[in-house]
């Protein structure tokens, strides 16, 4: 017989306002700079020490230098029941999600963070098929079903232009939109922008960045997913999905190369860069984003923000959804369903596109900023 | 958990019992475990803890240097005052050489030792996170092998005969049980979360006391032992005890609660007269003292008072602190007379033997010459015993001795925080409980607070208790374990 302690989750405890978030955050990095214990986790801990008052932007930061490893929360001595009810992670995680919202740009655009659940991917993703379907049925109907095969054959599907217009506008407004967000993001740091290139703490920071060390819980033992013991697998998941995504982001790259530079026009053959590529790239798009939903599934709630999870369900799932659906038309892209195929894998990765500077996605551009100005200050510090 | 015959019985789930429980499990007894709180408050007073003080005689992964067992010793005997068993604090220095391999490969890991800890650096042993993430490592590894765990698990009653443990009564979730066992190893710490006990000691004066760890360690074990004829080291009102800030939680309010400034300070009683050398020696090597200090005071209560100018020369306190723009305002919020604690404080920055030159005065805003400075003596060094001392005043301060008289002035209300109690069973080199007549018992063990007055008879050094812990958990544990092979 062993004891189970069964927690109840309430989750009107949740800090529901900006002010409650923000003062929680604060009450807890206080009583952290007076303990001090967990400075070997991650990059919180030293950033806390170097401060003695923290003020909304200081928390902003630390808010995105934590990546939820939860470590702190098992080891922390006073997390509940303690009457200090200590919960760092979830604190921070509340934080985050608002900071993505404050930062944004254009700014009227943030409030899209507090509705970008599932349901909302989904209704973008549904509306861009529904253009596409309207600009092939106003074009040539039959297109959708004929069986087209060869160079080109997407294109008979869904006009080049169309298909460029929504590829090119959605791409440089998104790109824009995060950079200026990053920018944002940073002046709030009150250092200048021209720190950002500092060699010493940029090349950590990237380093810090594509190794995700901070899941790695101070000492590579990796971080709590459900309960007081540490591993790996977190890292690992996000792993395949960030650097799967890097490789379908790479075999688009590629193929518009092909197009433009060559003329080489897809569907391309299985054995060209861009199908292998993005094949490679598309099995860590299912591995990663399978993993990160079971992790988030089993994950202990008491140190996740609800506030955050909808975009993080959201953004696994359309990430998912881009790669079955790839997988799908890369195995029957010669037969009638190819039109079908096409235009709902197209739907998913557009509204991916649309949805980035506004989804999950921006996490990976102020944990960069903030790790940036980790290892400036740590810099400066000396 | 009906009537059955455990192999071996652990009392405690702290260090010291973990320790213990996962030794005898792994040498081939089946362990029971019993823990007074549930599992979210698991780990007594090692989930406040956060290193060892271990010897070493080359470097660690994680300690520099060598920390040799002669060092080792002397440094608990200058503590001490040599009131200790000399043989058992060998033996406990010895085999503390051995706590950092064994530990780590029970899955504990170690980092250097943390920011503002220089002076430990060498001596003891961090483990990452935190004693918390410490006892859940020993947990996890513990249930993996195969000890049962109770958590909520409350000893009624010991029967001892002859000096041999042969059944204790539990309630656990508010069911009673019997347990017998082959052999029982007392973890369960000290009596220093007993009020009642704690105030036929120190009469109402504990009223005032604040206690740093568990509220569970009430010491029903160690009275039960002590009223059956087991043999007792320490006395009662021995104890580690520390000032901590008077606001703290009367429970657990474990580290942050600390007050680090005292060296940089003058500390006051509440009749707003001072009553200790502040600047003694680093403060490492007398935080420990204070908590005795605060308690001979008047209603147990003193205040450490500092100026601005040395603010952030030590850890930021978890309390904010008592403000004001003069001394005779800050005498009024802490509720100390005016006049006095002004004629204190003149009294002692005149006695300053390091003054800051002339020349060195600032001007303030209105171009005008002050009295303030917030220049420093140059003989002024926080990182050794330098000269900034006073003279003609009792008592005097030796070292760090600067004027108070930099706007705004703080202040912060100390209490005694006692973190264990010495009081304790006598055990011999197996860890094995003494019994007053000079017998030995034959199945009762003991380790930790419970009998770390052995070693410990006064005084302290960061880290001892848990080495204590450790080392006299795996001793009772293999003991234990090997004796019905």
């Amino acid at each position: 017989m062993s004891v189970q302690i069964i927690n109840s989750i309430d989750i009107t405890e949740q800090h529901t306002t900006h002010a409650a978030a923000l003062l929680e955050a604060k009450r807890l990095a206080e009583i952290c700079n007076a303990c001090r214990y967990c400075e070997g986790f991650c990059a919180v801990f030293p950033a806390i020490a170097q401060r003695r008052s923290f003020d909304e932007p200081s928390l902003d930061y630390l808010a995105n230098l934590c990546h939820n490893c939860t470590a702190c929360y098992h080891a922390c001595q006073y997390a509940p029941p303690h009457e200090f009810s200590i919960n760092l992670p979830k604190a921070l995680a509340e934080l985050r999600a608002e900071s993505y919202q404050k930062y944004a740009w254009p700014k009227p655009l943030g409030i899209l963070f507090e509705r970008n659940g599932l349901m909302v991917t989904l209704a973008i993703a549904l509306s861009l098929m529904l253009i596409m379907f309207a600009s092939i049925l106003f074009q040539e109907p039959d297109n959708l079903f004929a069986q087209h095969q060869g160079a080109g054959a997407f294109y008979q599907v869904i006009s080049h232009q169309v298909m460029v217009t929504f590829a090119a506008t959605s791409f440089v407004f998104s790109a824009l939109a995060i950079v200026m967000g990053f920018i944002n993001f940073w002046r709030a740091s009150k250092q200048p922008l021209r720190k950002l290139f500092k060699p010493k703490p940029l090349t950590k920071a990237i380093k810090a960045a594509v190794t995700l060390q901070y899941l790695g819980g101070g000492a590579g033992q990796g971080c709590n997913n459900h309960d007081a013991s540490y591993a790996n697998t977190r890292r690992y998941f996000h792993h395949a999905m960030a650097w799967g995504f890097m490789l379908c982001f790479a075999a688009t790259v590629v193929a518009t190369i092909y197009e433009y530079g060559y003329g080489v026009i897809s569907p391309f053959p299985v054995f060209s860069v861009p199908v292998i590529l993005g094949s490679i790239g598309g099995i860590g798009l299912i591995v990663g984003p399978v993993g990160l939903l079971w992790l988030k599934i089993i994950a202990d709630h008491r140190t996740q923000a609800i506030k955050q999870l909808g975009m993080d369900y959201a953004f696994l799932l359309l990430l998912l959804l881009i790669s079955i659906t790839g997988f799908l038309l890369l195995g029957f892209r010669s037969g009638s369903a190819m039109g079908i195929l096409l235009t709902i894998h197209l739907g998913f990765v557009f509204a991916l596109f649309v949805i980035l500077p506004y989804s999950k996605f921006v996490h990976a551009s102020y944990r960069l900023a903030a790790l940036i100005r980790y290892y400036l200050e740590h810099e400066q510090a000396k | 958990m009906r009537e059955k015959q455990h192999n071996i019985l652990v009392v405690g789930g702290g260090n010291a019992g973990l320790c213990a429980a996962i030794t005898a499990q792994e040498a081939g007894a089946q362990v029971t475990l019993l823990e007074l709180s549930d599992q979210l408050d698991r780990g007594g007073n090692s989930k406040h803890t956060r290193n060892f003080r271990v010897m070493h005689k080359a470097p660690t992964t994680t300690l520099p240097g060598s920390y040799t067992a002669q060092e080792y010793y002397d440094d608990l005997v200058k503590v001490t005052q040599g009131n200790m068993d000399h043989e058992l604090t060998k033996l406990m220095v010895e085999q503390s050489a051995e706590l950092l391999p064994w530990l780590e490969d029970k899955g504990i890991i170690f980092q250097p030792s943390l920011a503002g800890t220089l002076n430990l650096s060498r001596t003891n042993a961090f483990f990452l996170g935190g004693g918390k993430a410490l006892v859940n490592a020993q947990y996890l590894h513990a249930e993996n092998i195969g000890v049962d765990i109770y958590y909520h698990a409350k000893i009624t009653e010991l029967n001892i005969e002859d000096g041999k443990f042969t059944q204790a009564t539990v309630i656990q979730q508010g069911f009673e049980y019997t347990l017998r066992a082959d052999a029982i190893i007392f973890a369960s710490g000290g009596f220093q979360a007993n009020p009642e006990w704690l105030k036929e000691v120190w009469g109402a004066a504990a009223d005032n006391f604040i206690i740093r760890g568990t509220c569970h360690n009430q010491g029903i074990v160690l009275k039960s032992l002590l009223a059956q004829d087991v043999a007792r080291v320490a006395t009662p009102e021995q104890c580690h005890a520390v000032a901590v800030d008077a606001r703290s939680p009367k429970y657990d309010g474990g580290i942050v609660t600390r007050i680090d400034c005292i060296s940089y300070s003058i500390v006051v009683n509440n009749l707003g007269v001072r009553f200790y050398d502040e600047g003694e020696d680093f403060w490492p090597k007398r935080y420990a003292i204070w908590g005795r200090l605060v308690a001979q005071q008047p209603d147990q209560i003193a205040y450490s008072i500092i100026d601005s100018k040395v603010t952030q020369q030590f850890m930021p306190p978890v309390f904010p602190s008592i403000k004001a723009d003069s001394i005779a305002e800050l005498a009024a919020l802490i509720s100390v007379d005016p006049t006095t604690l002004q004629d204190t404080v003149t009294q002692f920055n005149t006695s300053l033997t390091a003054q800051v030159p002339e020349n060195s005065c600032v001007n303030n805003a209105n171009g005008n010459n002050t009295a303030y400075s917030s220049t420093l003596p140059p003989q002024y060094n926080t990182d050794i015993l330098d000269q900034c001392s006073t003279d003609g005043i009792t008592p005097k301060k030796s070292h760090w001795a600067l004027a108070i008289n930099t706007p705004p002035f703080y202040a912060y209300p100390l209490k005694p925080g006692i973190t264990f109690t010495y009081l304790g069973v006598k055990v011999n080199a197996n860890a094995q409980v003494m019994m007053s007549n000079g017998q030995v018992s034959e199945n009762m063990y003991a380790s930790g607070e419970i009998m770390a007055g052995n070693i410990l008879g006064q005084g302290y050094c960061a880290g001892t208790g848990m080495a204590i812990g450790a080392v006299f958990g795996r001793i009772a544990g293999e003991h234990a374990a090997c004796q019905f092979k």
